[in-house]
């Protein structure tokens, strides 16, 4: 469908804003791990280290320039692909973080596809025959899941799938999975339990929206006009639900990236969390600085695609 | 006599209440409407008359139920069908114009998918003969450009089109009965007039009947054949439109039909008044909204208003929505500072912003806003919400401030211990009551009153107009009364502003404002009052040059 310029104007303001916010973001996480305790240098040479050796250090990693120089820098090298090299391994970040990232949009991927459609339609089916069993089911179903924390079901599922009846790993990575069976084995636990966090939140929010549209006049007016149940929802209540919507999905999602650190640890699967964690365990500045920074951009990007969403779906900026 | 269309008996309708208790609220109403007669329903809000509109459809409103008795629409007895056949019978039997057609259409789809749908759900016809039926209707409903007006969106069209495509929605699928909830309710007097045109004419070149629901004689008067006076949900009163009008029988219809007299009004003007400076003086008054640019808003509102008020004297602001009557009011009071011009009050310049303005200077000027609904905060009981003003303005402790409740509270005639009620405890006319106490609370000079009573039923506004007018005399106030209702303005008011497109018309004595009117808009505005004469609008001759330069709002 045409939209008008002002929409386009508006989405471009959108995006403006989220590029400006991530600026702002890498400030805060710049300065904020440069304010961790204890000096770099020593912390690389160990106890036995002389102050000539530290010294030439600092100088080397160009620890004496001024802060912010260092963080224009940094921010250059982000912008141009360059994270800087691991302290720790002496590896390039990019090639550390690039495999882990993959293994964790992978996970997040899968459990996208599954729980999305799921939780809109319980959601849209719970407010369609609000006040049902269905409705009533639903939600005692998703109250529960939410109030169980997620290393209680990831143990739980362990226990049952693993331990009791046999059926699955209990770790998801391993080194083996070739065939398409033990790929889907590998990844059944992790995706079953964050299906089960990440959708609850979704199921409620969708259908209060939509509940909150059915309630207006212009739904009671398709009544009116004879329309069925399932016609006032889809096509009256729906359309118009679809920008808060749109924003509760992208807040579940952008748990997938970063906070999915106990799932990870719990199946022991090797995604960009566990990665941060460890990182921070060494104090693995460029590493913990990049991690930060992936996980803003993914959250930054779901919430402005939200946005945009929400704006594009507003009639009254249609022309 | 033929037999009825449509023939109600006996129909109680029950609902239960949030604490769970039931009550009814249709007591045992029994009615018959012929083939082609239309029908009013009418009587104040909480009378049941939405409610019975609606059953006859077949719908109640959540927590509502049809108790017992029968509805009969044609040969099918509407209360026997299951949910799926009552469906069906919705918008190709029995339809429905609802009384905000800005909220019954869906925001989001262009105004031709949802006036036509009604013969897709039905497979009436295909769509394109469909669109061409649409397109007729535009026509005979007197919509400017027919032809295109679908394809725009609801927010793209006036709410005065946008009321007369509702009643092509509704006429779409040739039903025998449509039902008119509140149509012209939400709509400007002038735009009013124009919708009425609009559904008499169709509903005279068809066959169809009608049910007219409303709590204004005036406009019932202008279309209906039949009046049914409802009150508390039963039927009070039954006859032809004429003689409810000219014979009322029943105390409670001639209590309506009392509301339409004219008050005489005393002015409370001071005797002094030669002496002292007037008590609000507004020079080159500009006012607008939006992004600030050299000093101008983008969205200038009001243009370079003049006018002086005595002291004891009561001003009244009339005009269509938009043209800048409330913005005035939040000018003068200083919730939108103005940029240009200079507001007086004793003599005393007021400075444009009320952060800049002393204490003393906002507690003279108090401002009453439309909805009580709104303006009353839900959470907190009427006498904290009352004693708020008395401890900001006055520093009263809290056992004066408890006795200046209860005085305020007898001041507005409300029994004392309604100071323990929430908001939502309340009827509307005593929401008003505590809003407008809130007011006076502050001790004031000058109260604005936006739109205070367009939100009561019309003997409930009544009242409300006794009581200020009570406490002018008691209190020495000035009042400067917001509306678009004439008539209220007429009762309460000494003068009378016109305002049209932020603009001020015209200033006339209210006594003699349908004889002095001089501008055509004041003259468009005077003559579209309703009037309780069944041929007044029949009979009634606009300026087609006015006519024409109003249109395409």
């Amino acid at each position: 469908m045409l939209r008008s310029l002002t929409t386009w104007v508006l989405v471009g303001q959108r995006l403006g804003i989220a590029l400006i916010t991530l600026v702002i973001v890498s400030f805060a996480v710049f300065f904020a791990t440069e304010m961790l305790p204890g000096d770099v240098a020593e912390i690389l040479l160990g106890q036995a280290a002389t102050p000539e050796a530290v010294a030439g250090l600092r100088e080397a990693m160009g620890l004496n320039e001024p802060a912010f120089s260092r963080f224009l820098g940094w921010l250059g090298g982000l912008a141009t692909g360059d994270m800087g090299r691991s302290y720790v391994n002496d590896i390039e970040v990019v090639d550390l973080l690039g495999r882990r990232l993959g293994n964790s949009l992978r996970l997040a991927a899968v459990v996208t596809m599954i729980c999305v459609p799921f939780a809109l339609t319980c959601g849209i089916a719970a407010a369609m025959w609000q006040g049902s069993l269905l409705d009533r089911a639903v939600s005692i179903l998703t109250i529960s899941v939410i109030s169980v924390p997620e290393f209680m079901v990831a143990t739980l599922a362990v226990l049952i799938f693993a331990v009791w009846l046999g059926w699955l790993p209990a770790l998801s990575y391993g080194a083996d999975a070739t065939s398409f069976v033990a790929l889907i084995k590998a990844y059944a636990m992790p995706v079953i339990t964050l299906t089960c966090v990440v959708s609850a939140q979704m199921i409620r929010m969708t259908r209060a929206a939509v509940i909150e549209t059915i309630n207006t006049p212009y739904v009671e007016m398709a009544l009116l006009k004879g329309a069925s149940r399932r016609r006032m929802v889809l096509r009256h209540a729906l359309p118009n639900a679809l920008g808060p919507i749109a924003n509760a999905v992208a807040l579940s999602l952008s748990y997938l990236v970063g906070g999915v650190i106990i799932v990870e640890t719990v199946f022991n699967y090797p995604g960009v969390a566990k990665l941060m964690v460890d990182a921070v365990a060494t104090r693995d500045l460029p590493l913990i600085q990049s991690c930060a920074m992936v996980f803003c951009v993914s959250y930054l990007s779901l919430i402005t695609l939200a946005d945009v969403i929400a704006t594009l779906s507003n009639p009254r900026l249609r022309q | 006599m033929t037999h009825p269309l449509v023939s109600v008996r006996d129909l109680v309708i029950g609902a239960v209440t949030d604490s769970g208790r039931e009550v009814e609220i249709i007591r045992s109403v029994s009615f018959d409407i012929q083939p082609g007669e239309i029908v009013a329903l009418i009587g104040e809000s909480g009378s049941g008359k939405t409610t019975i509109a609606l059953s006859l459809m077949g719908h109640c409103r959540p927590g509502c139920s049809i108790g017992s008795g029968s509805i009969s629409l044609g040969d099918k007895t509407v209360t026997d069908l299951s949910e799926p056949q009552r469906a069906a019978l919705r918008g190709t039997e029995v339809s429905y114009v609802p009384q905000s057609a800005a909220a019954a259409f869906n925001p989001s789809q262009r105004i031709m998918d949802q006036v036509i749908e009604v013969t897709d759900i039905h497979n009436l016809m295909p769509r394109k003969e469909a669109e061409e039926k649409a397109v007729e209707l535009f026509r005979a409903l007197a919509l400017p450009d027919p032809d295109s007006i679908g394809q725009r969106y609801p927010h793209q069209v006036s709410g005065g089109q946008l009321q007369r495509l509702s009643a092509a929605m509704a006429l779409i699928g040739d039903p025998s009965l449509v039902i008119f909830d509140e149509p012209t309710t939400a709509l400007d007097v002038t735009t009013q007039i124009e919708v009425l045109r609009a559904f008499r004419s169709v509903m005279d070149h068809s066959s169809m009947a009608g049910v007219y629901v409303s709590h204004d004689l005036a406009v019932v008067a202008q279309i209906a054949d039949r009046i049914i006076v409802l009150k508390g949900g039963e039927i009070q009163e039954v006859g032809s439109t004429r003689d409810i009008l000219e014979n009322p029988q029943h105390p409670y219809t001639k209590e309506l039909l009392a509301a339409f007299d004219p008050v005489p009004f005393v002015s409370a003007r001071a005797q002094d008044v030669e002496r002292r400076k007037p008590i609000l003086e507004v020079k080159n008054l500009s006012a607008g909204y939006g992004a600030v640019v050299k000093g101008v808003p983008n969205f200038k509102v009001l243009d370079n208003i003049n006018f002086r008020m005595e002291r004891g004297t009561n001003l009244g602001v009339i005009g269509e929505s938009g043209s800048g009557k409330s913005t005035l009011a939040r000018a003068v009071a200083g919730i939108l500072p103005r940029y240009q011009g200079d507001v007086l009050s004793d003599g005393e310049e007021l400075r444009a912003d009320l952060k800049d303005r002393t204490k003393d200077q906002l507690r003279r000027i108090q401002i009453v806003f439309q909805l009580a609904d709104t303006a009353l905060n839900p959470s907190q009981s009427v006498g904290s919400i009352l004693a708020r003003p008395l401890h900001f303005y006055h520093g009263l402790d809290r056992k004066a401030r408890e006795r200046r409740v209860i005085e305020l509270l007898d001041m507005v005639q409300l029994p004392s211990n309604m100071r323990h009620r929430l908001p939502g405890e309340l009827s509307g006319g005593q929401k008003q009551r505590v809003n407008f106490a809130r007011a006076l609370a502050a001790e004031p000079e000058l109260i604005l009153c936006d739109e205070i009573t367009s939100a009561l039923d019309t003997v409930v506004a009544a009242a409300m107009l006794d009581l200020l007018k009570e406490l002018q005399r008691d209190l020495g106030l000035s009042y400067i009364f917001i509306s678009h209702d004439l008539s209220t303005v007429e009762a309460i008011c000494d003068e009378v502003l016109v305002m049209y497109k932020g603009k001020l018309v015209e200033a006339l004595p209210a006594a003699s404002m349908s004889q002095d009117a001089a501008h055509p808009y004041s003259r468009l505005l005077i003559s579209s009052v309703p009037q309780l004469d069944p041929d007044w609008l029949v009979n009634l001759e606009h300026d087609p040059e006015m006519i024409r330069a109003m249109d395409g709002r």
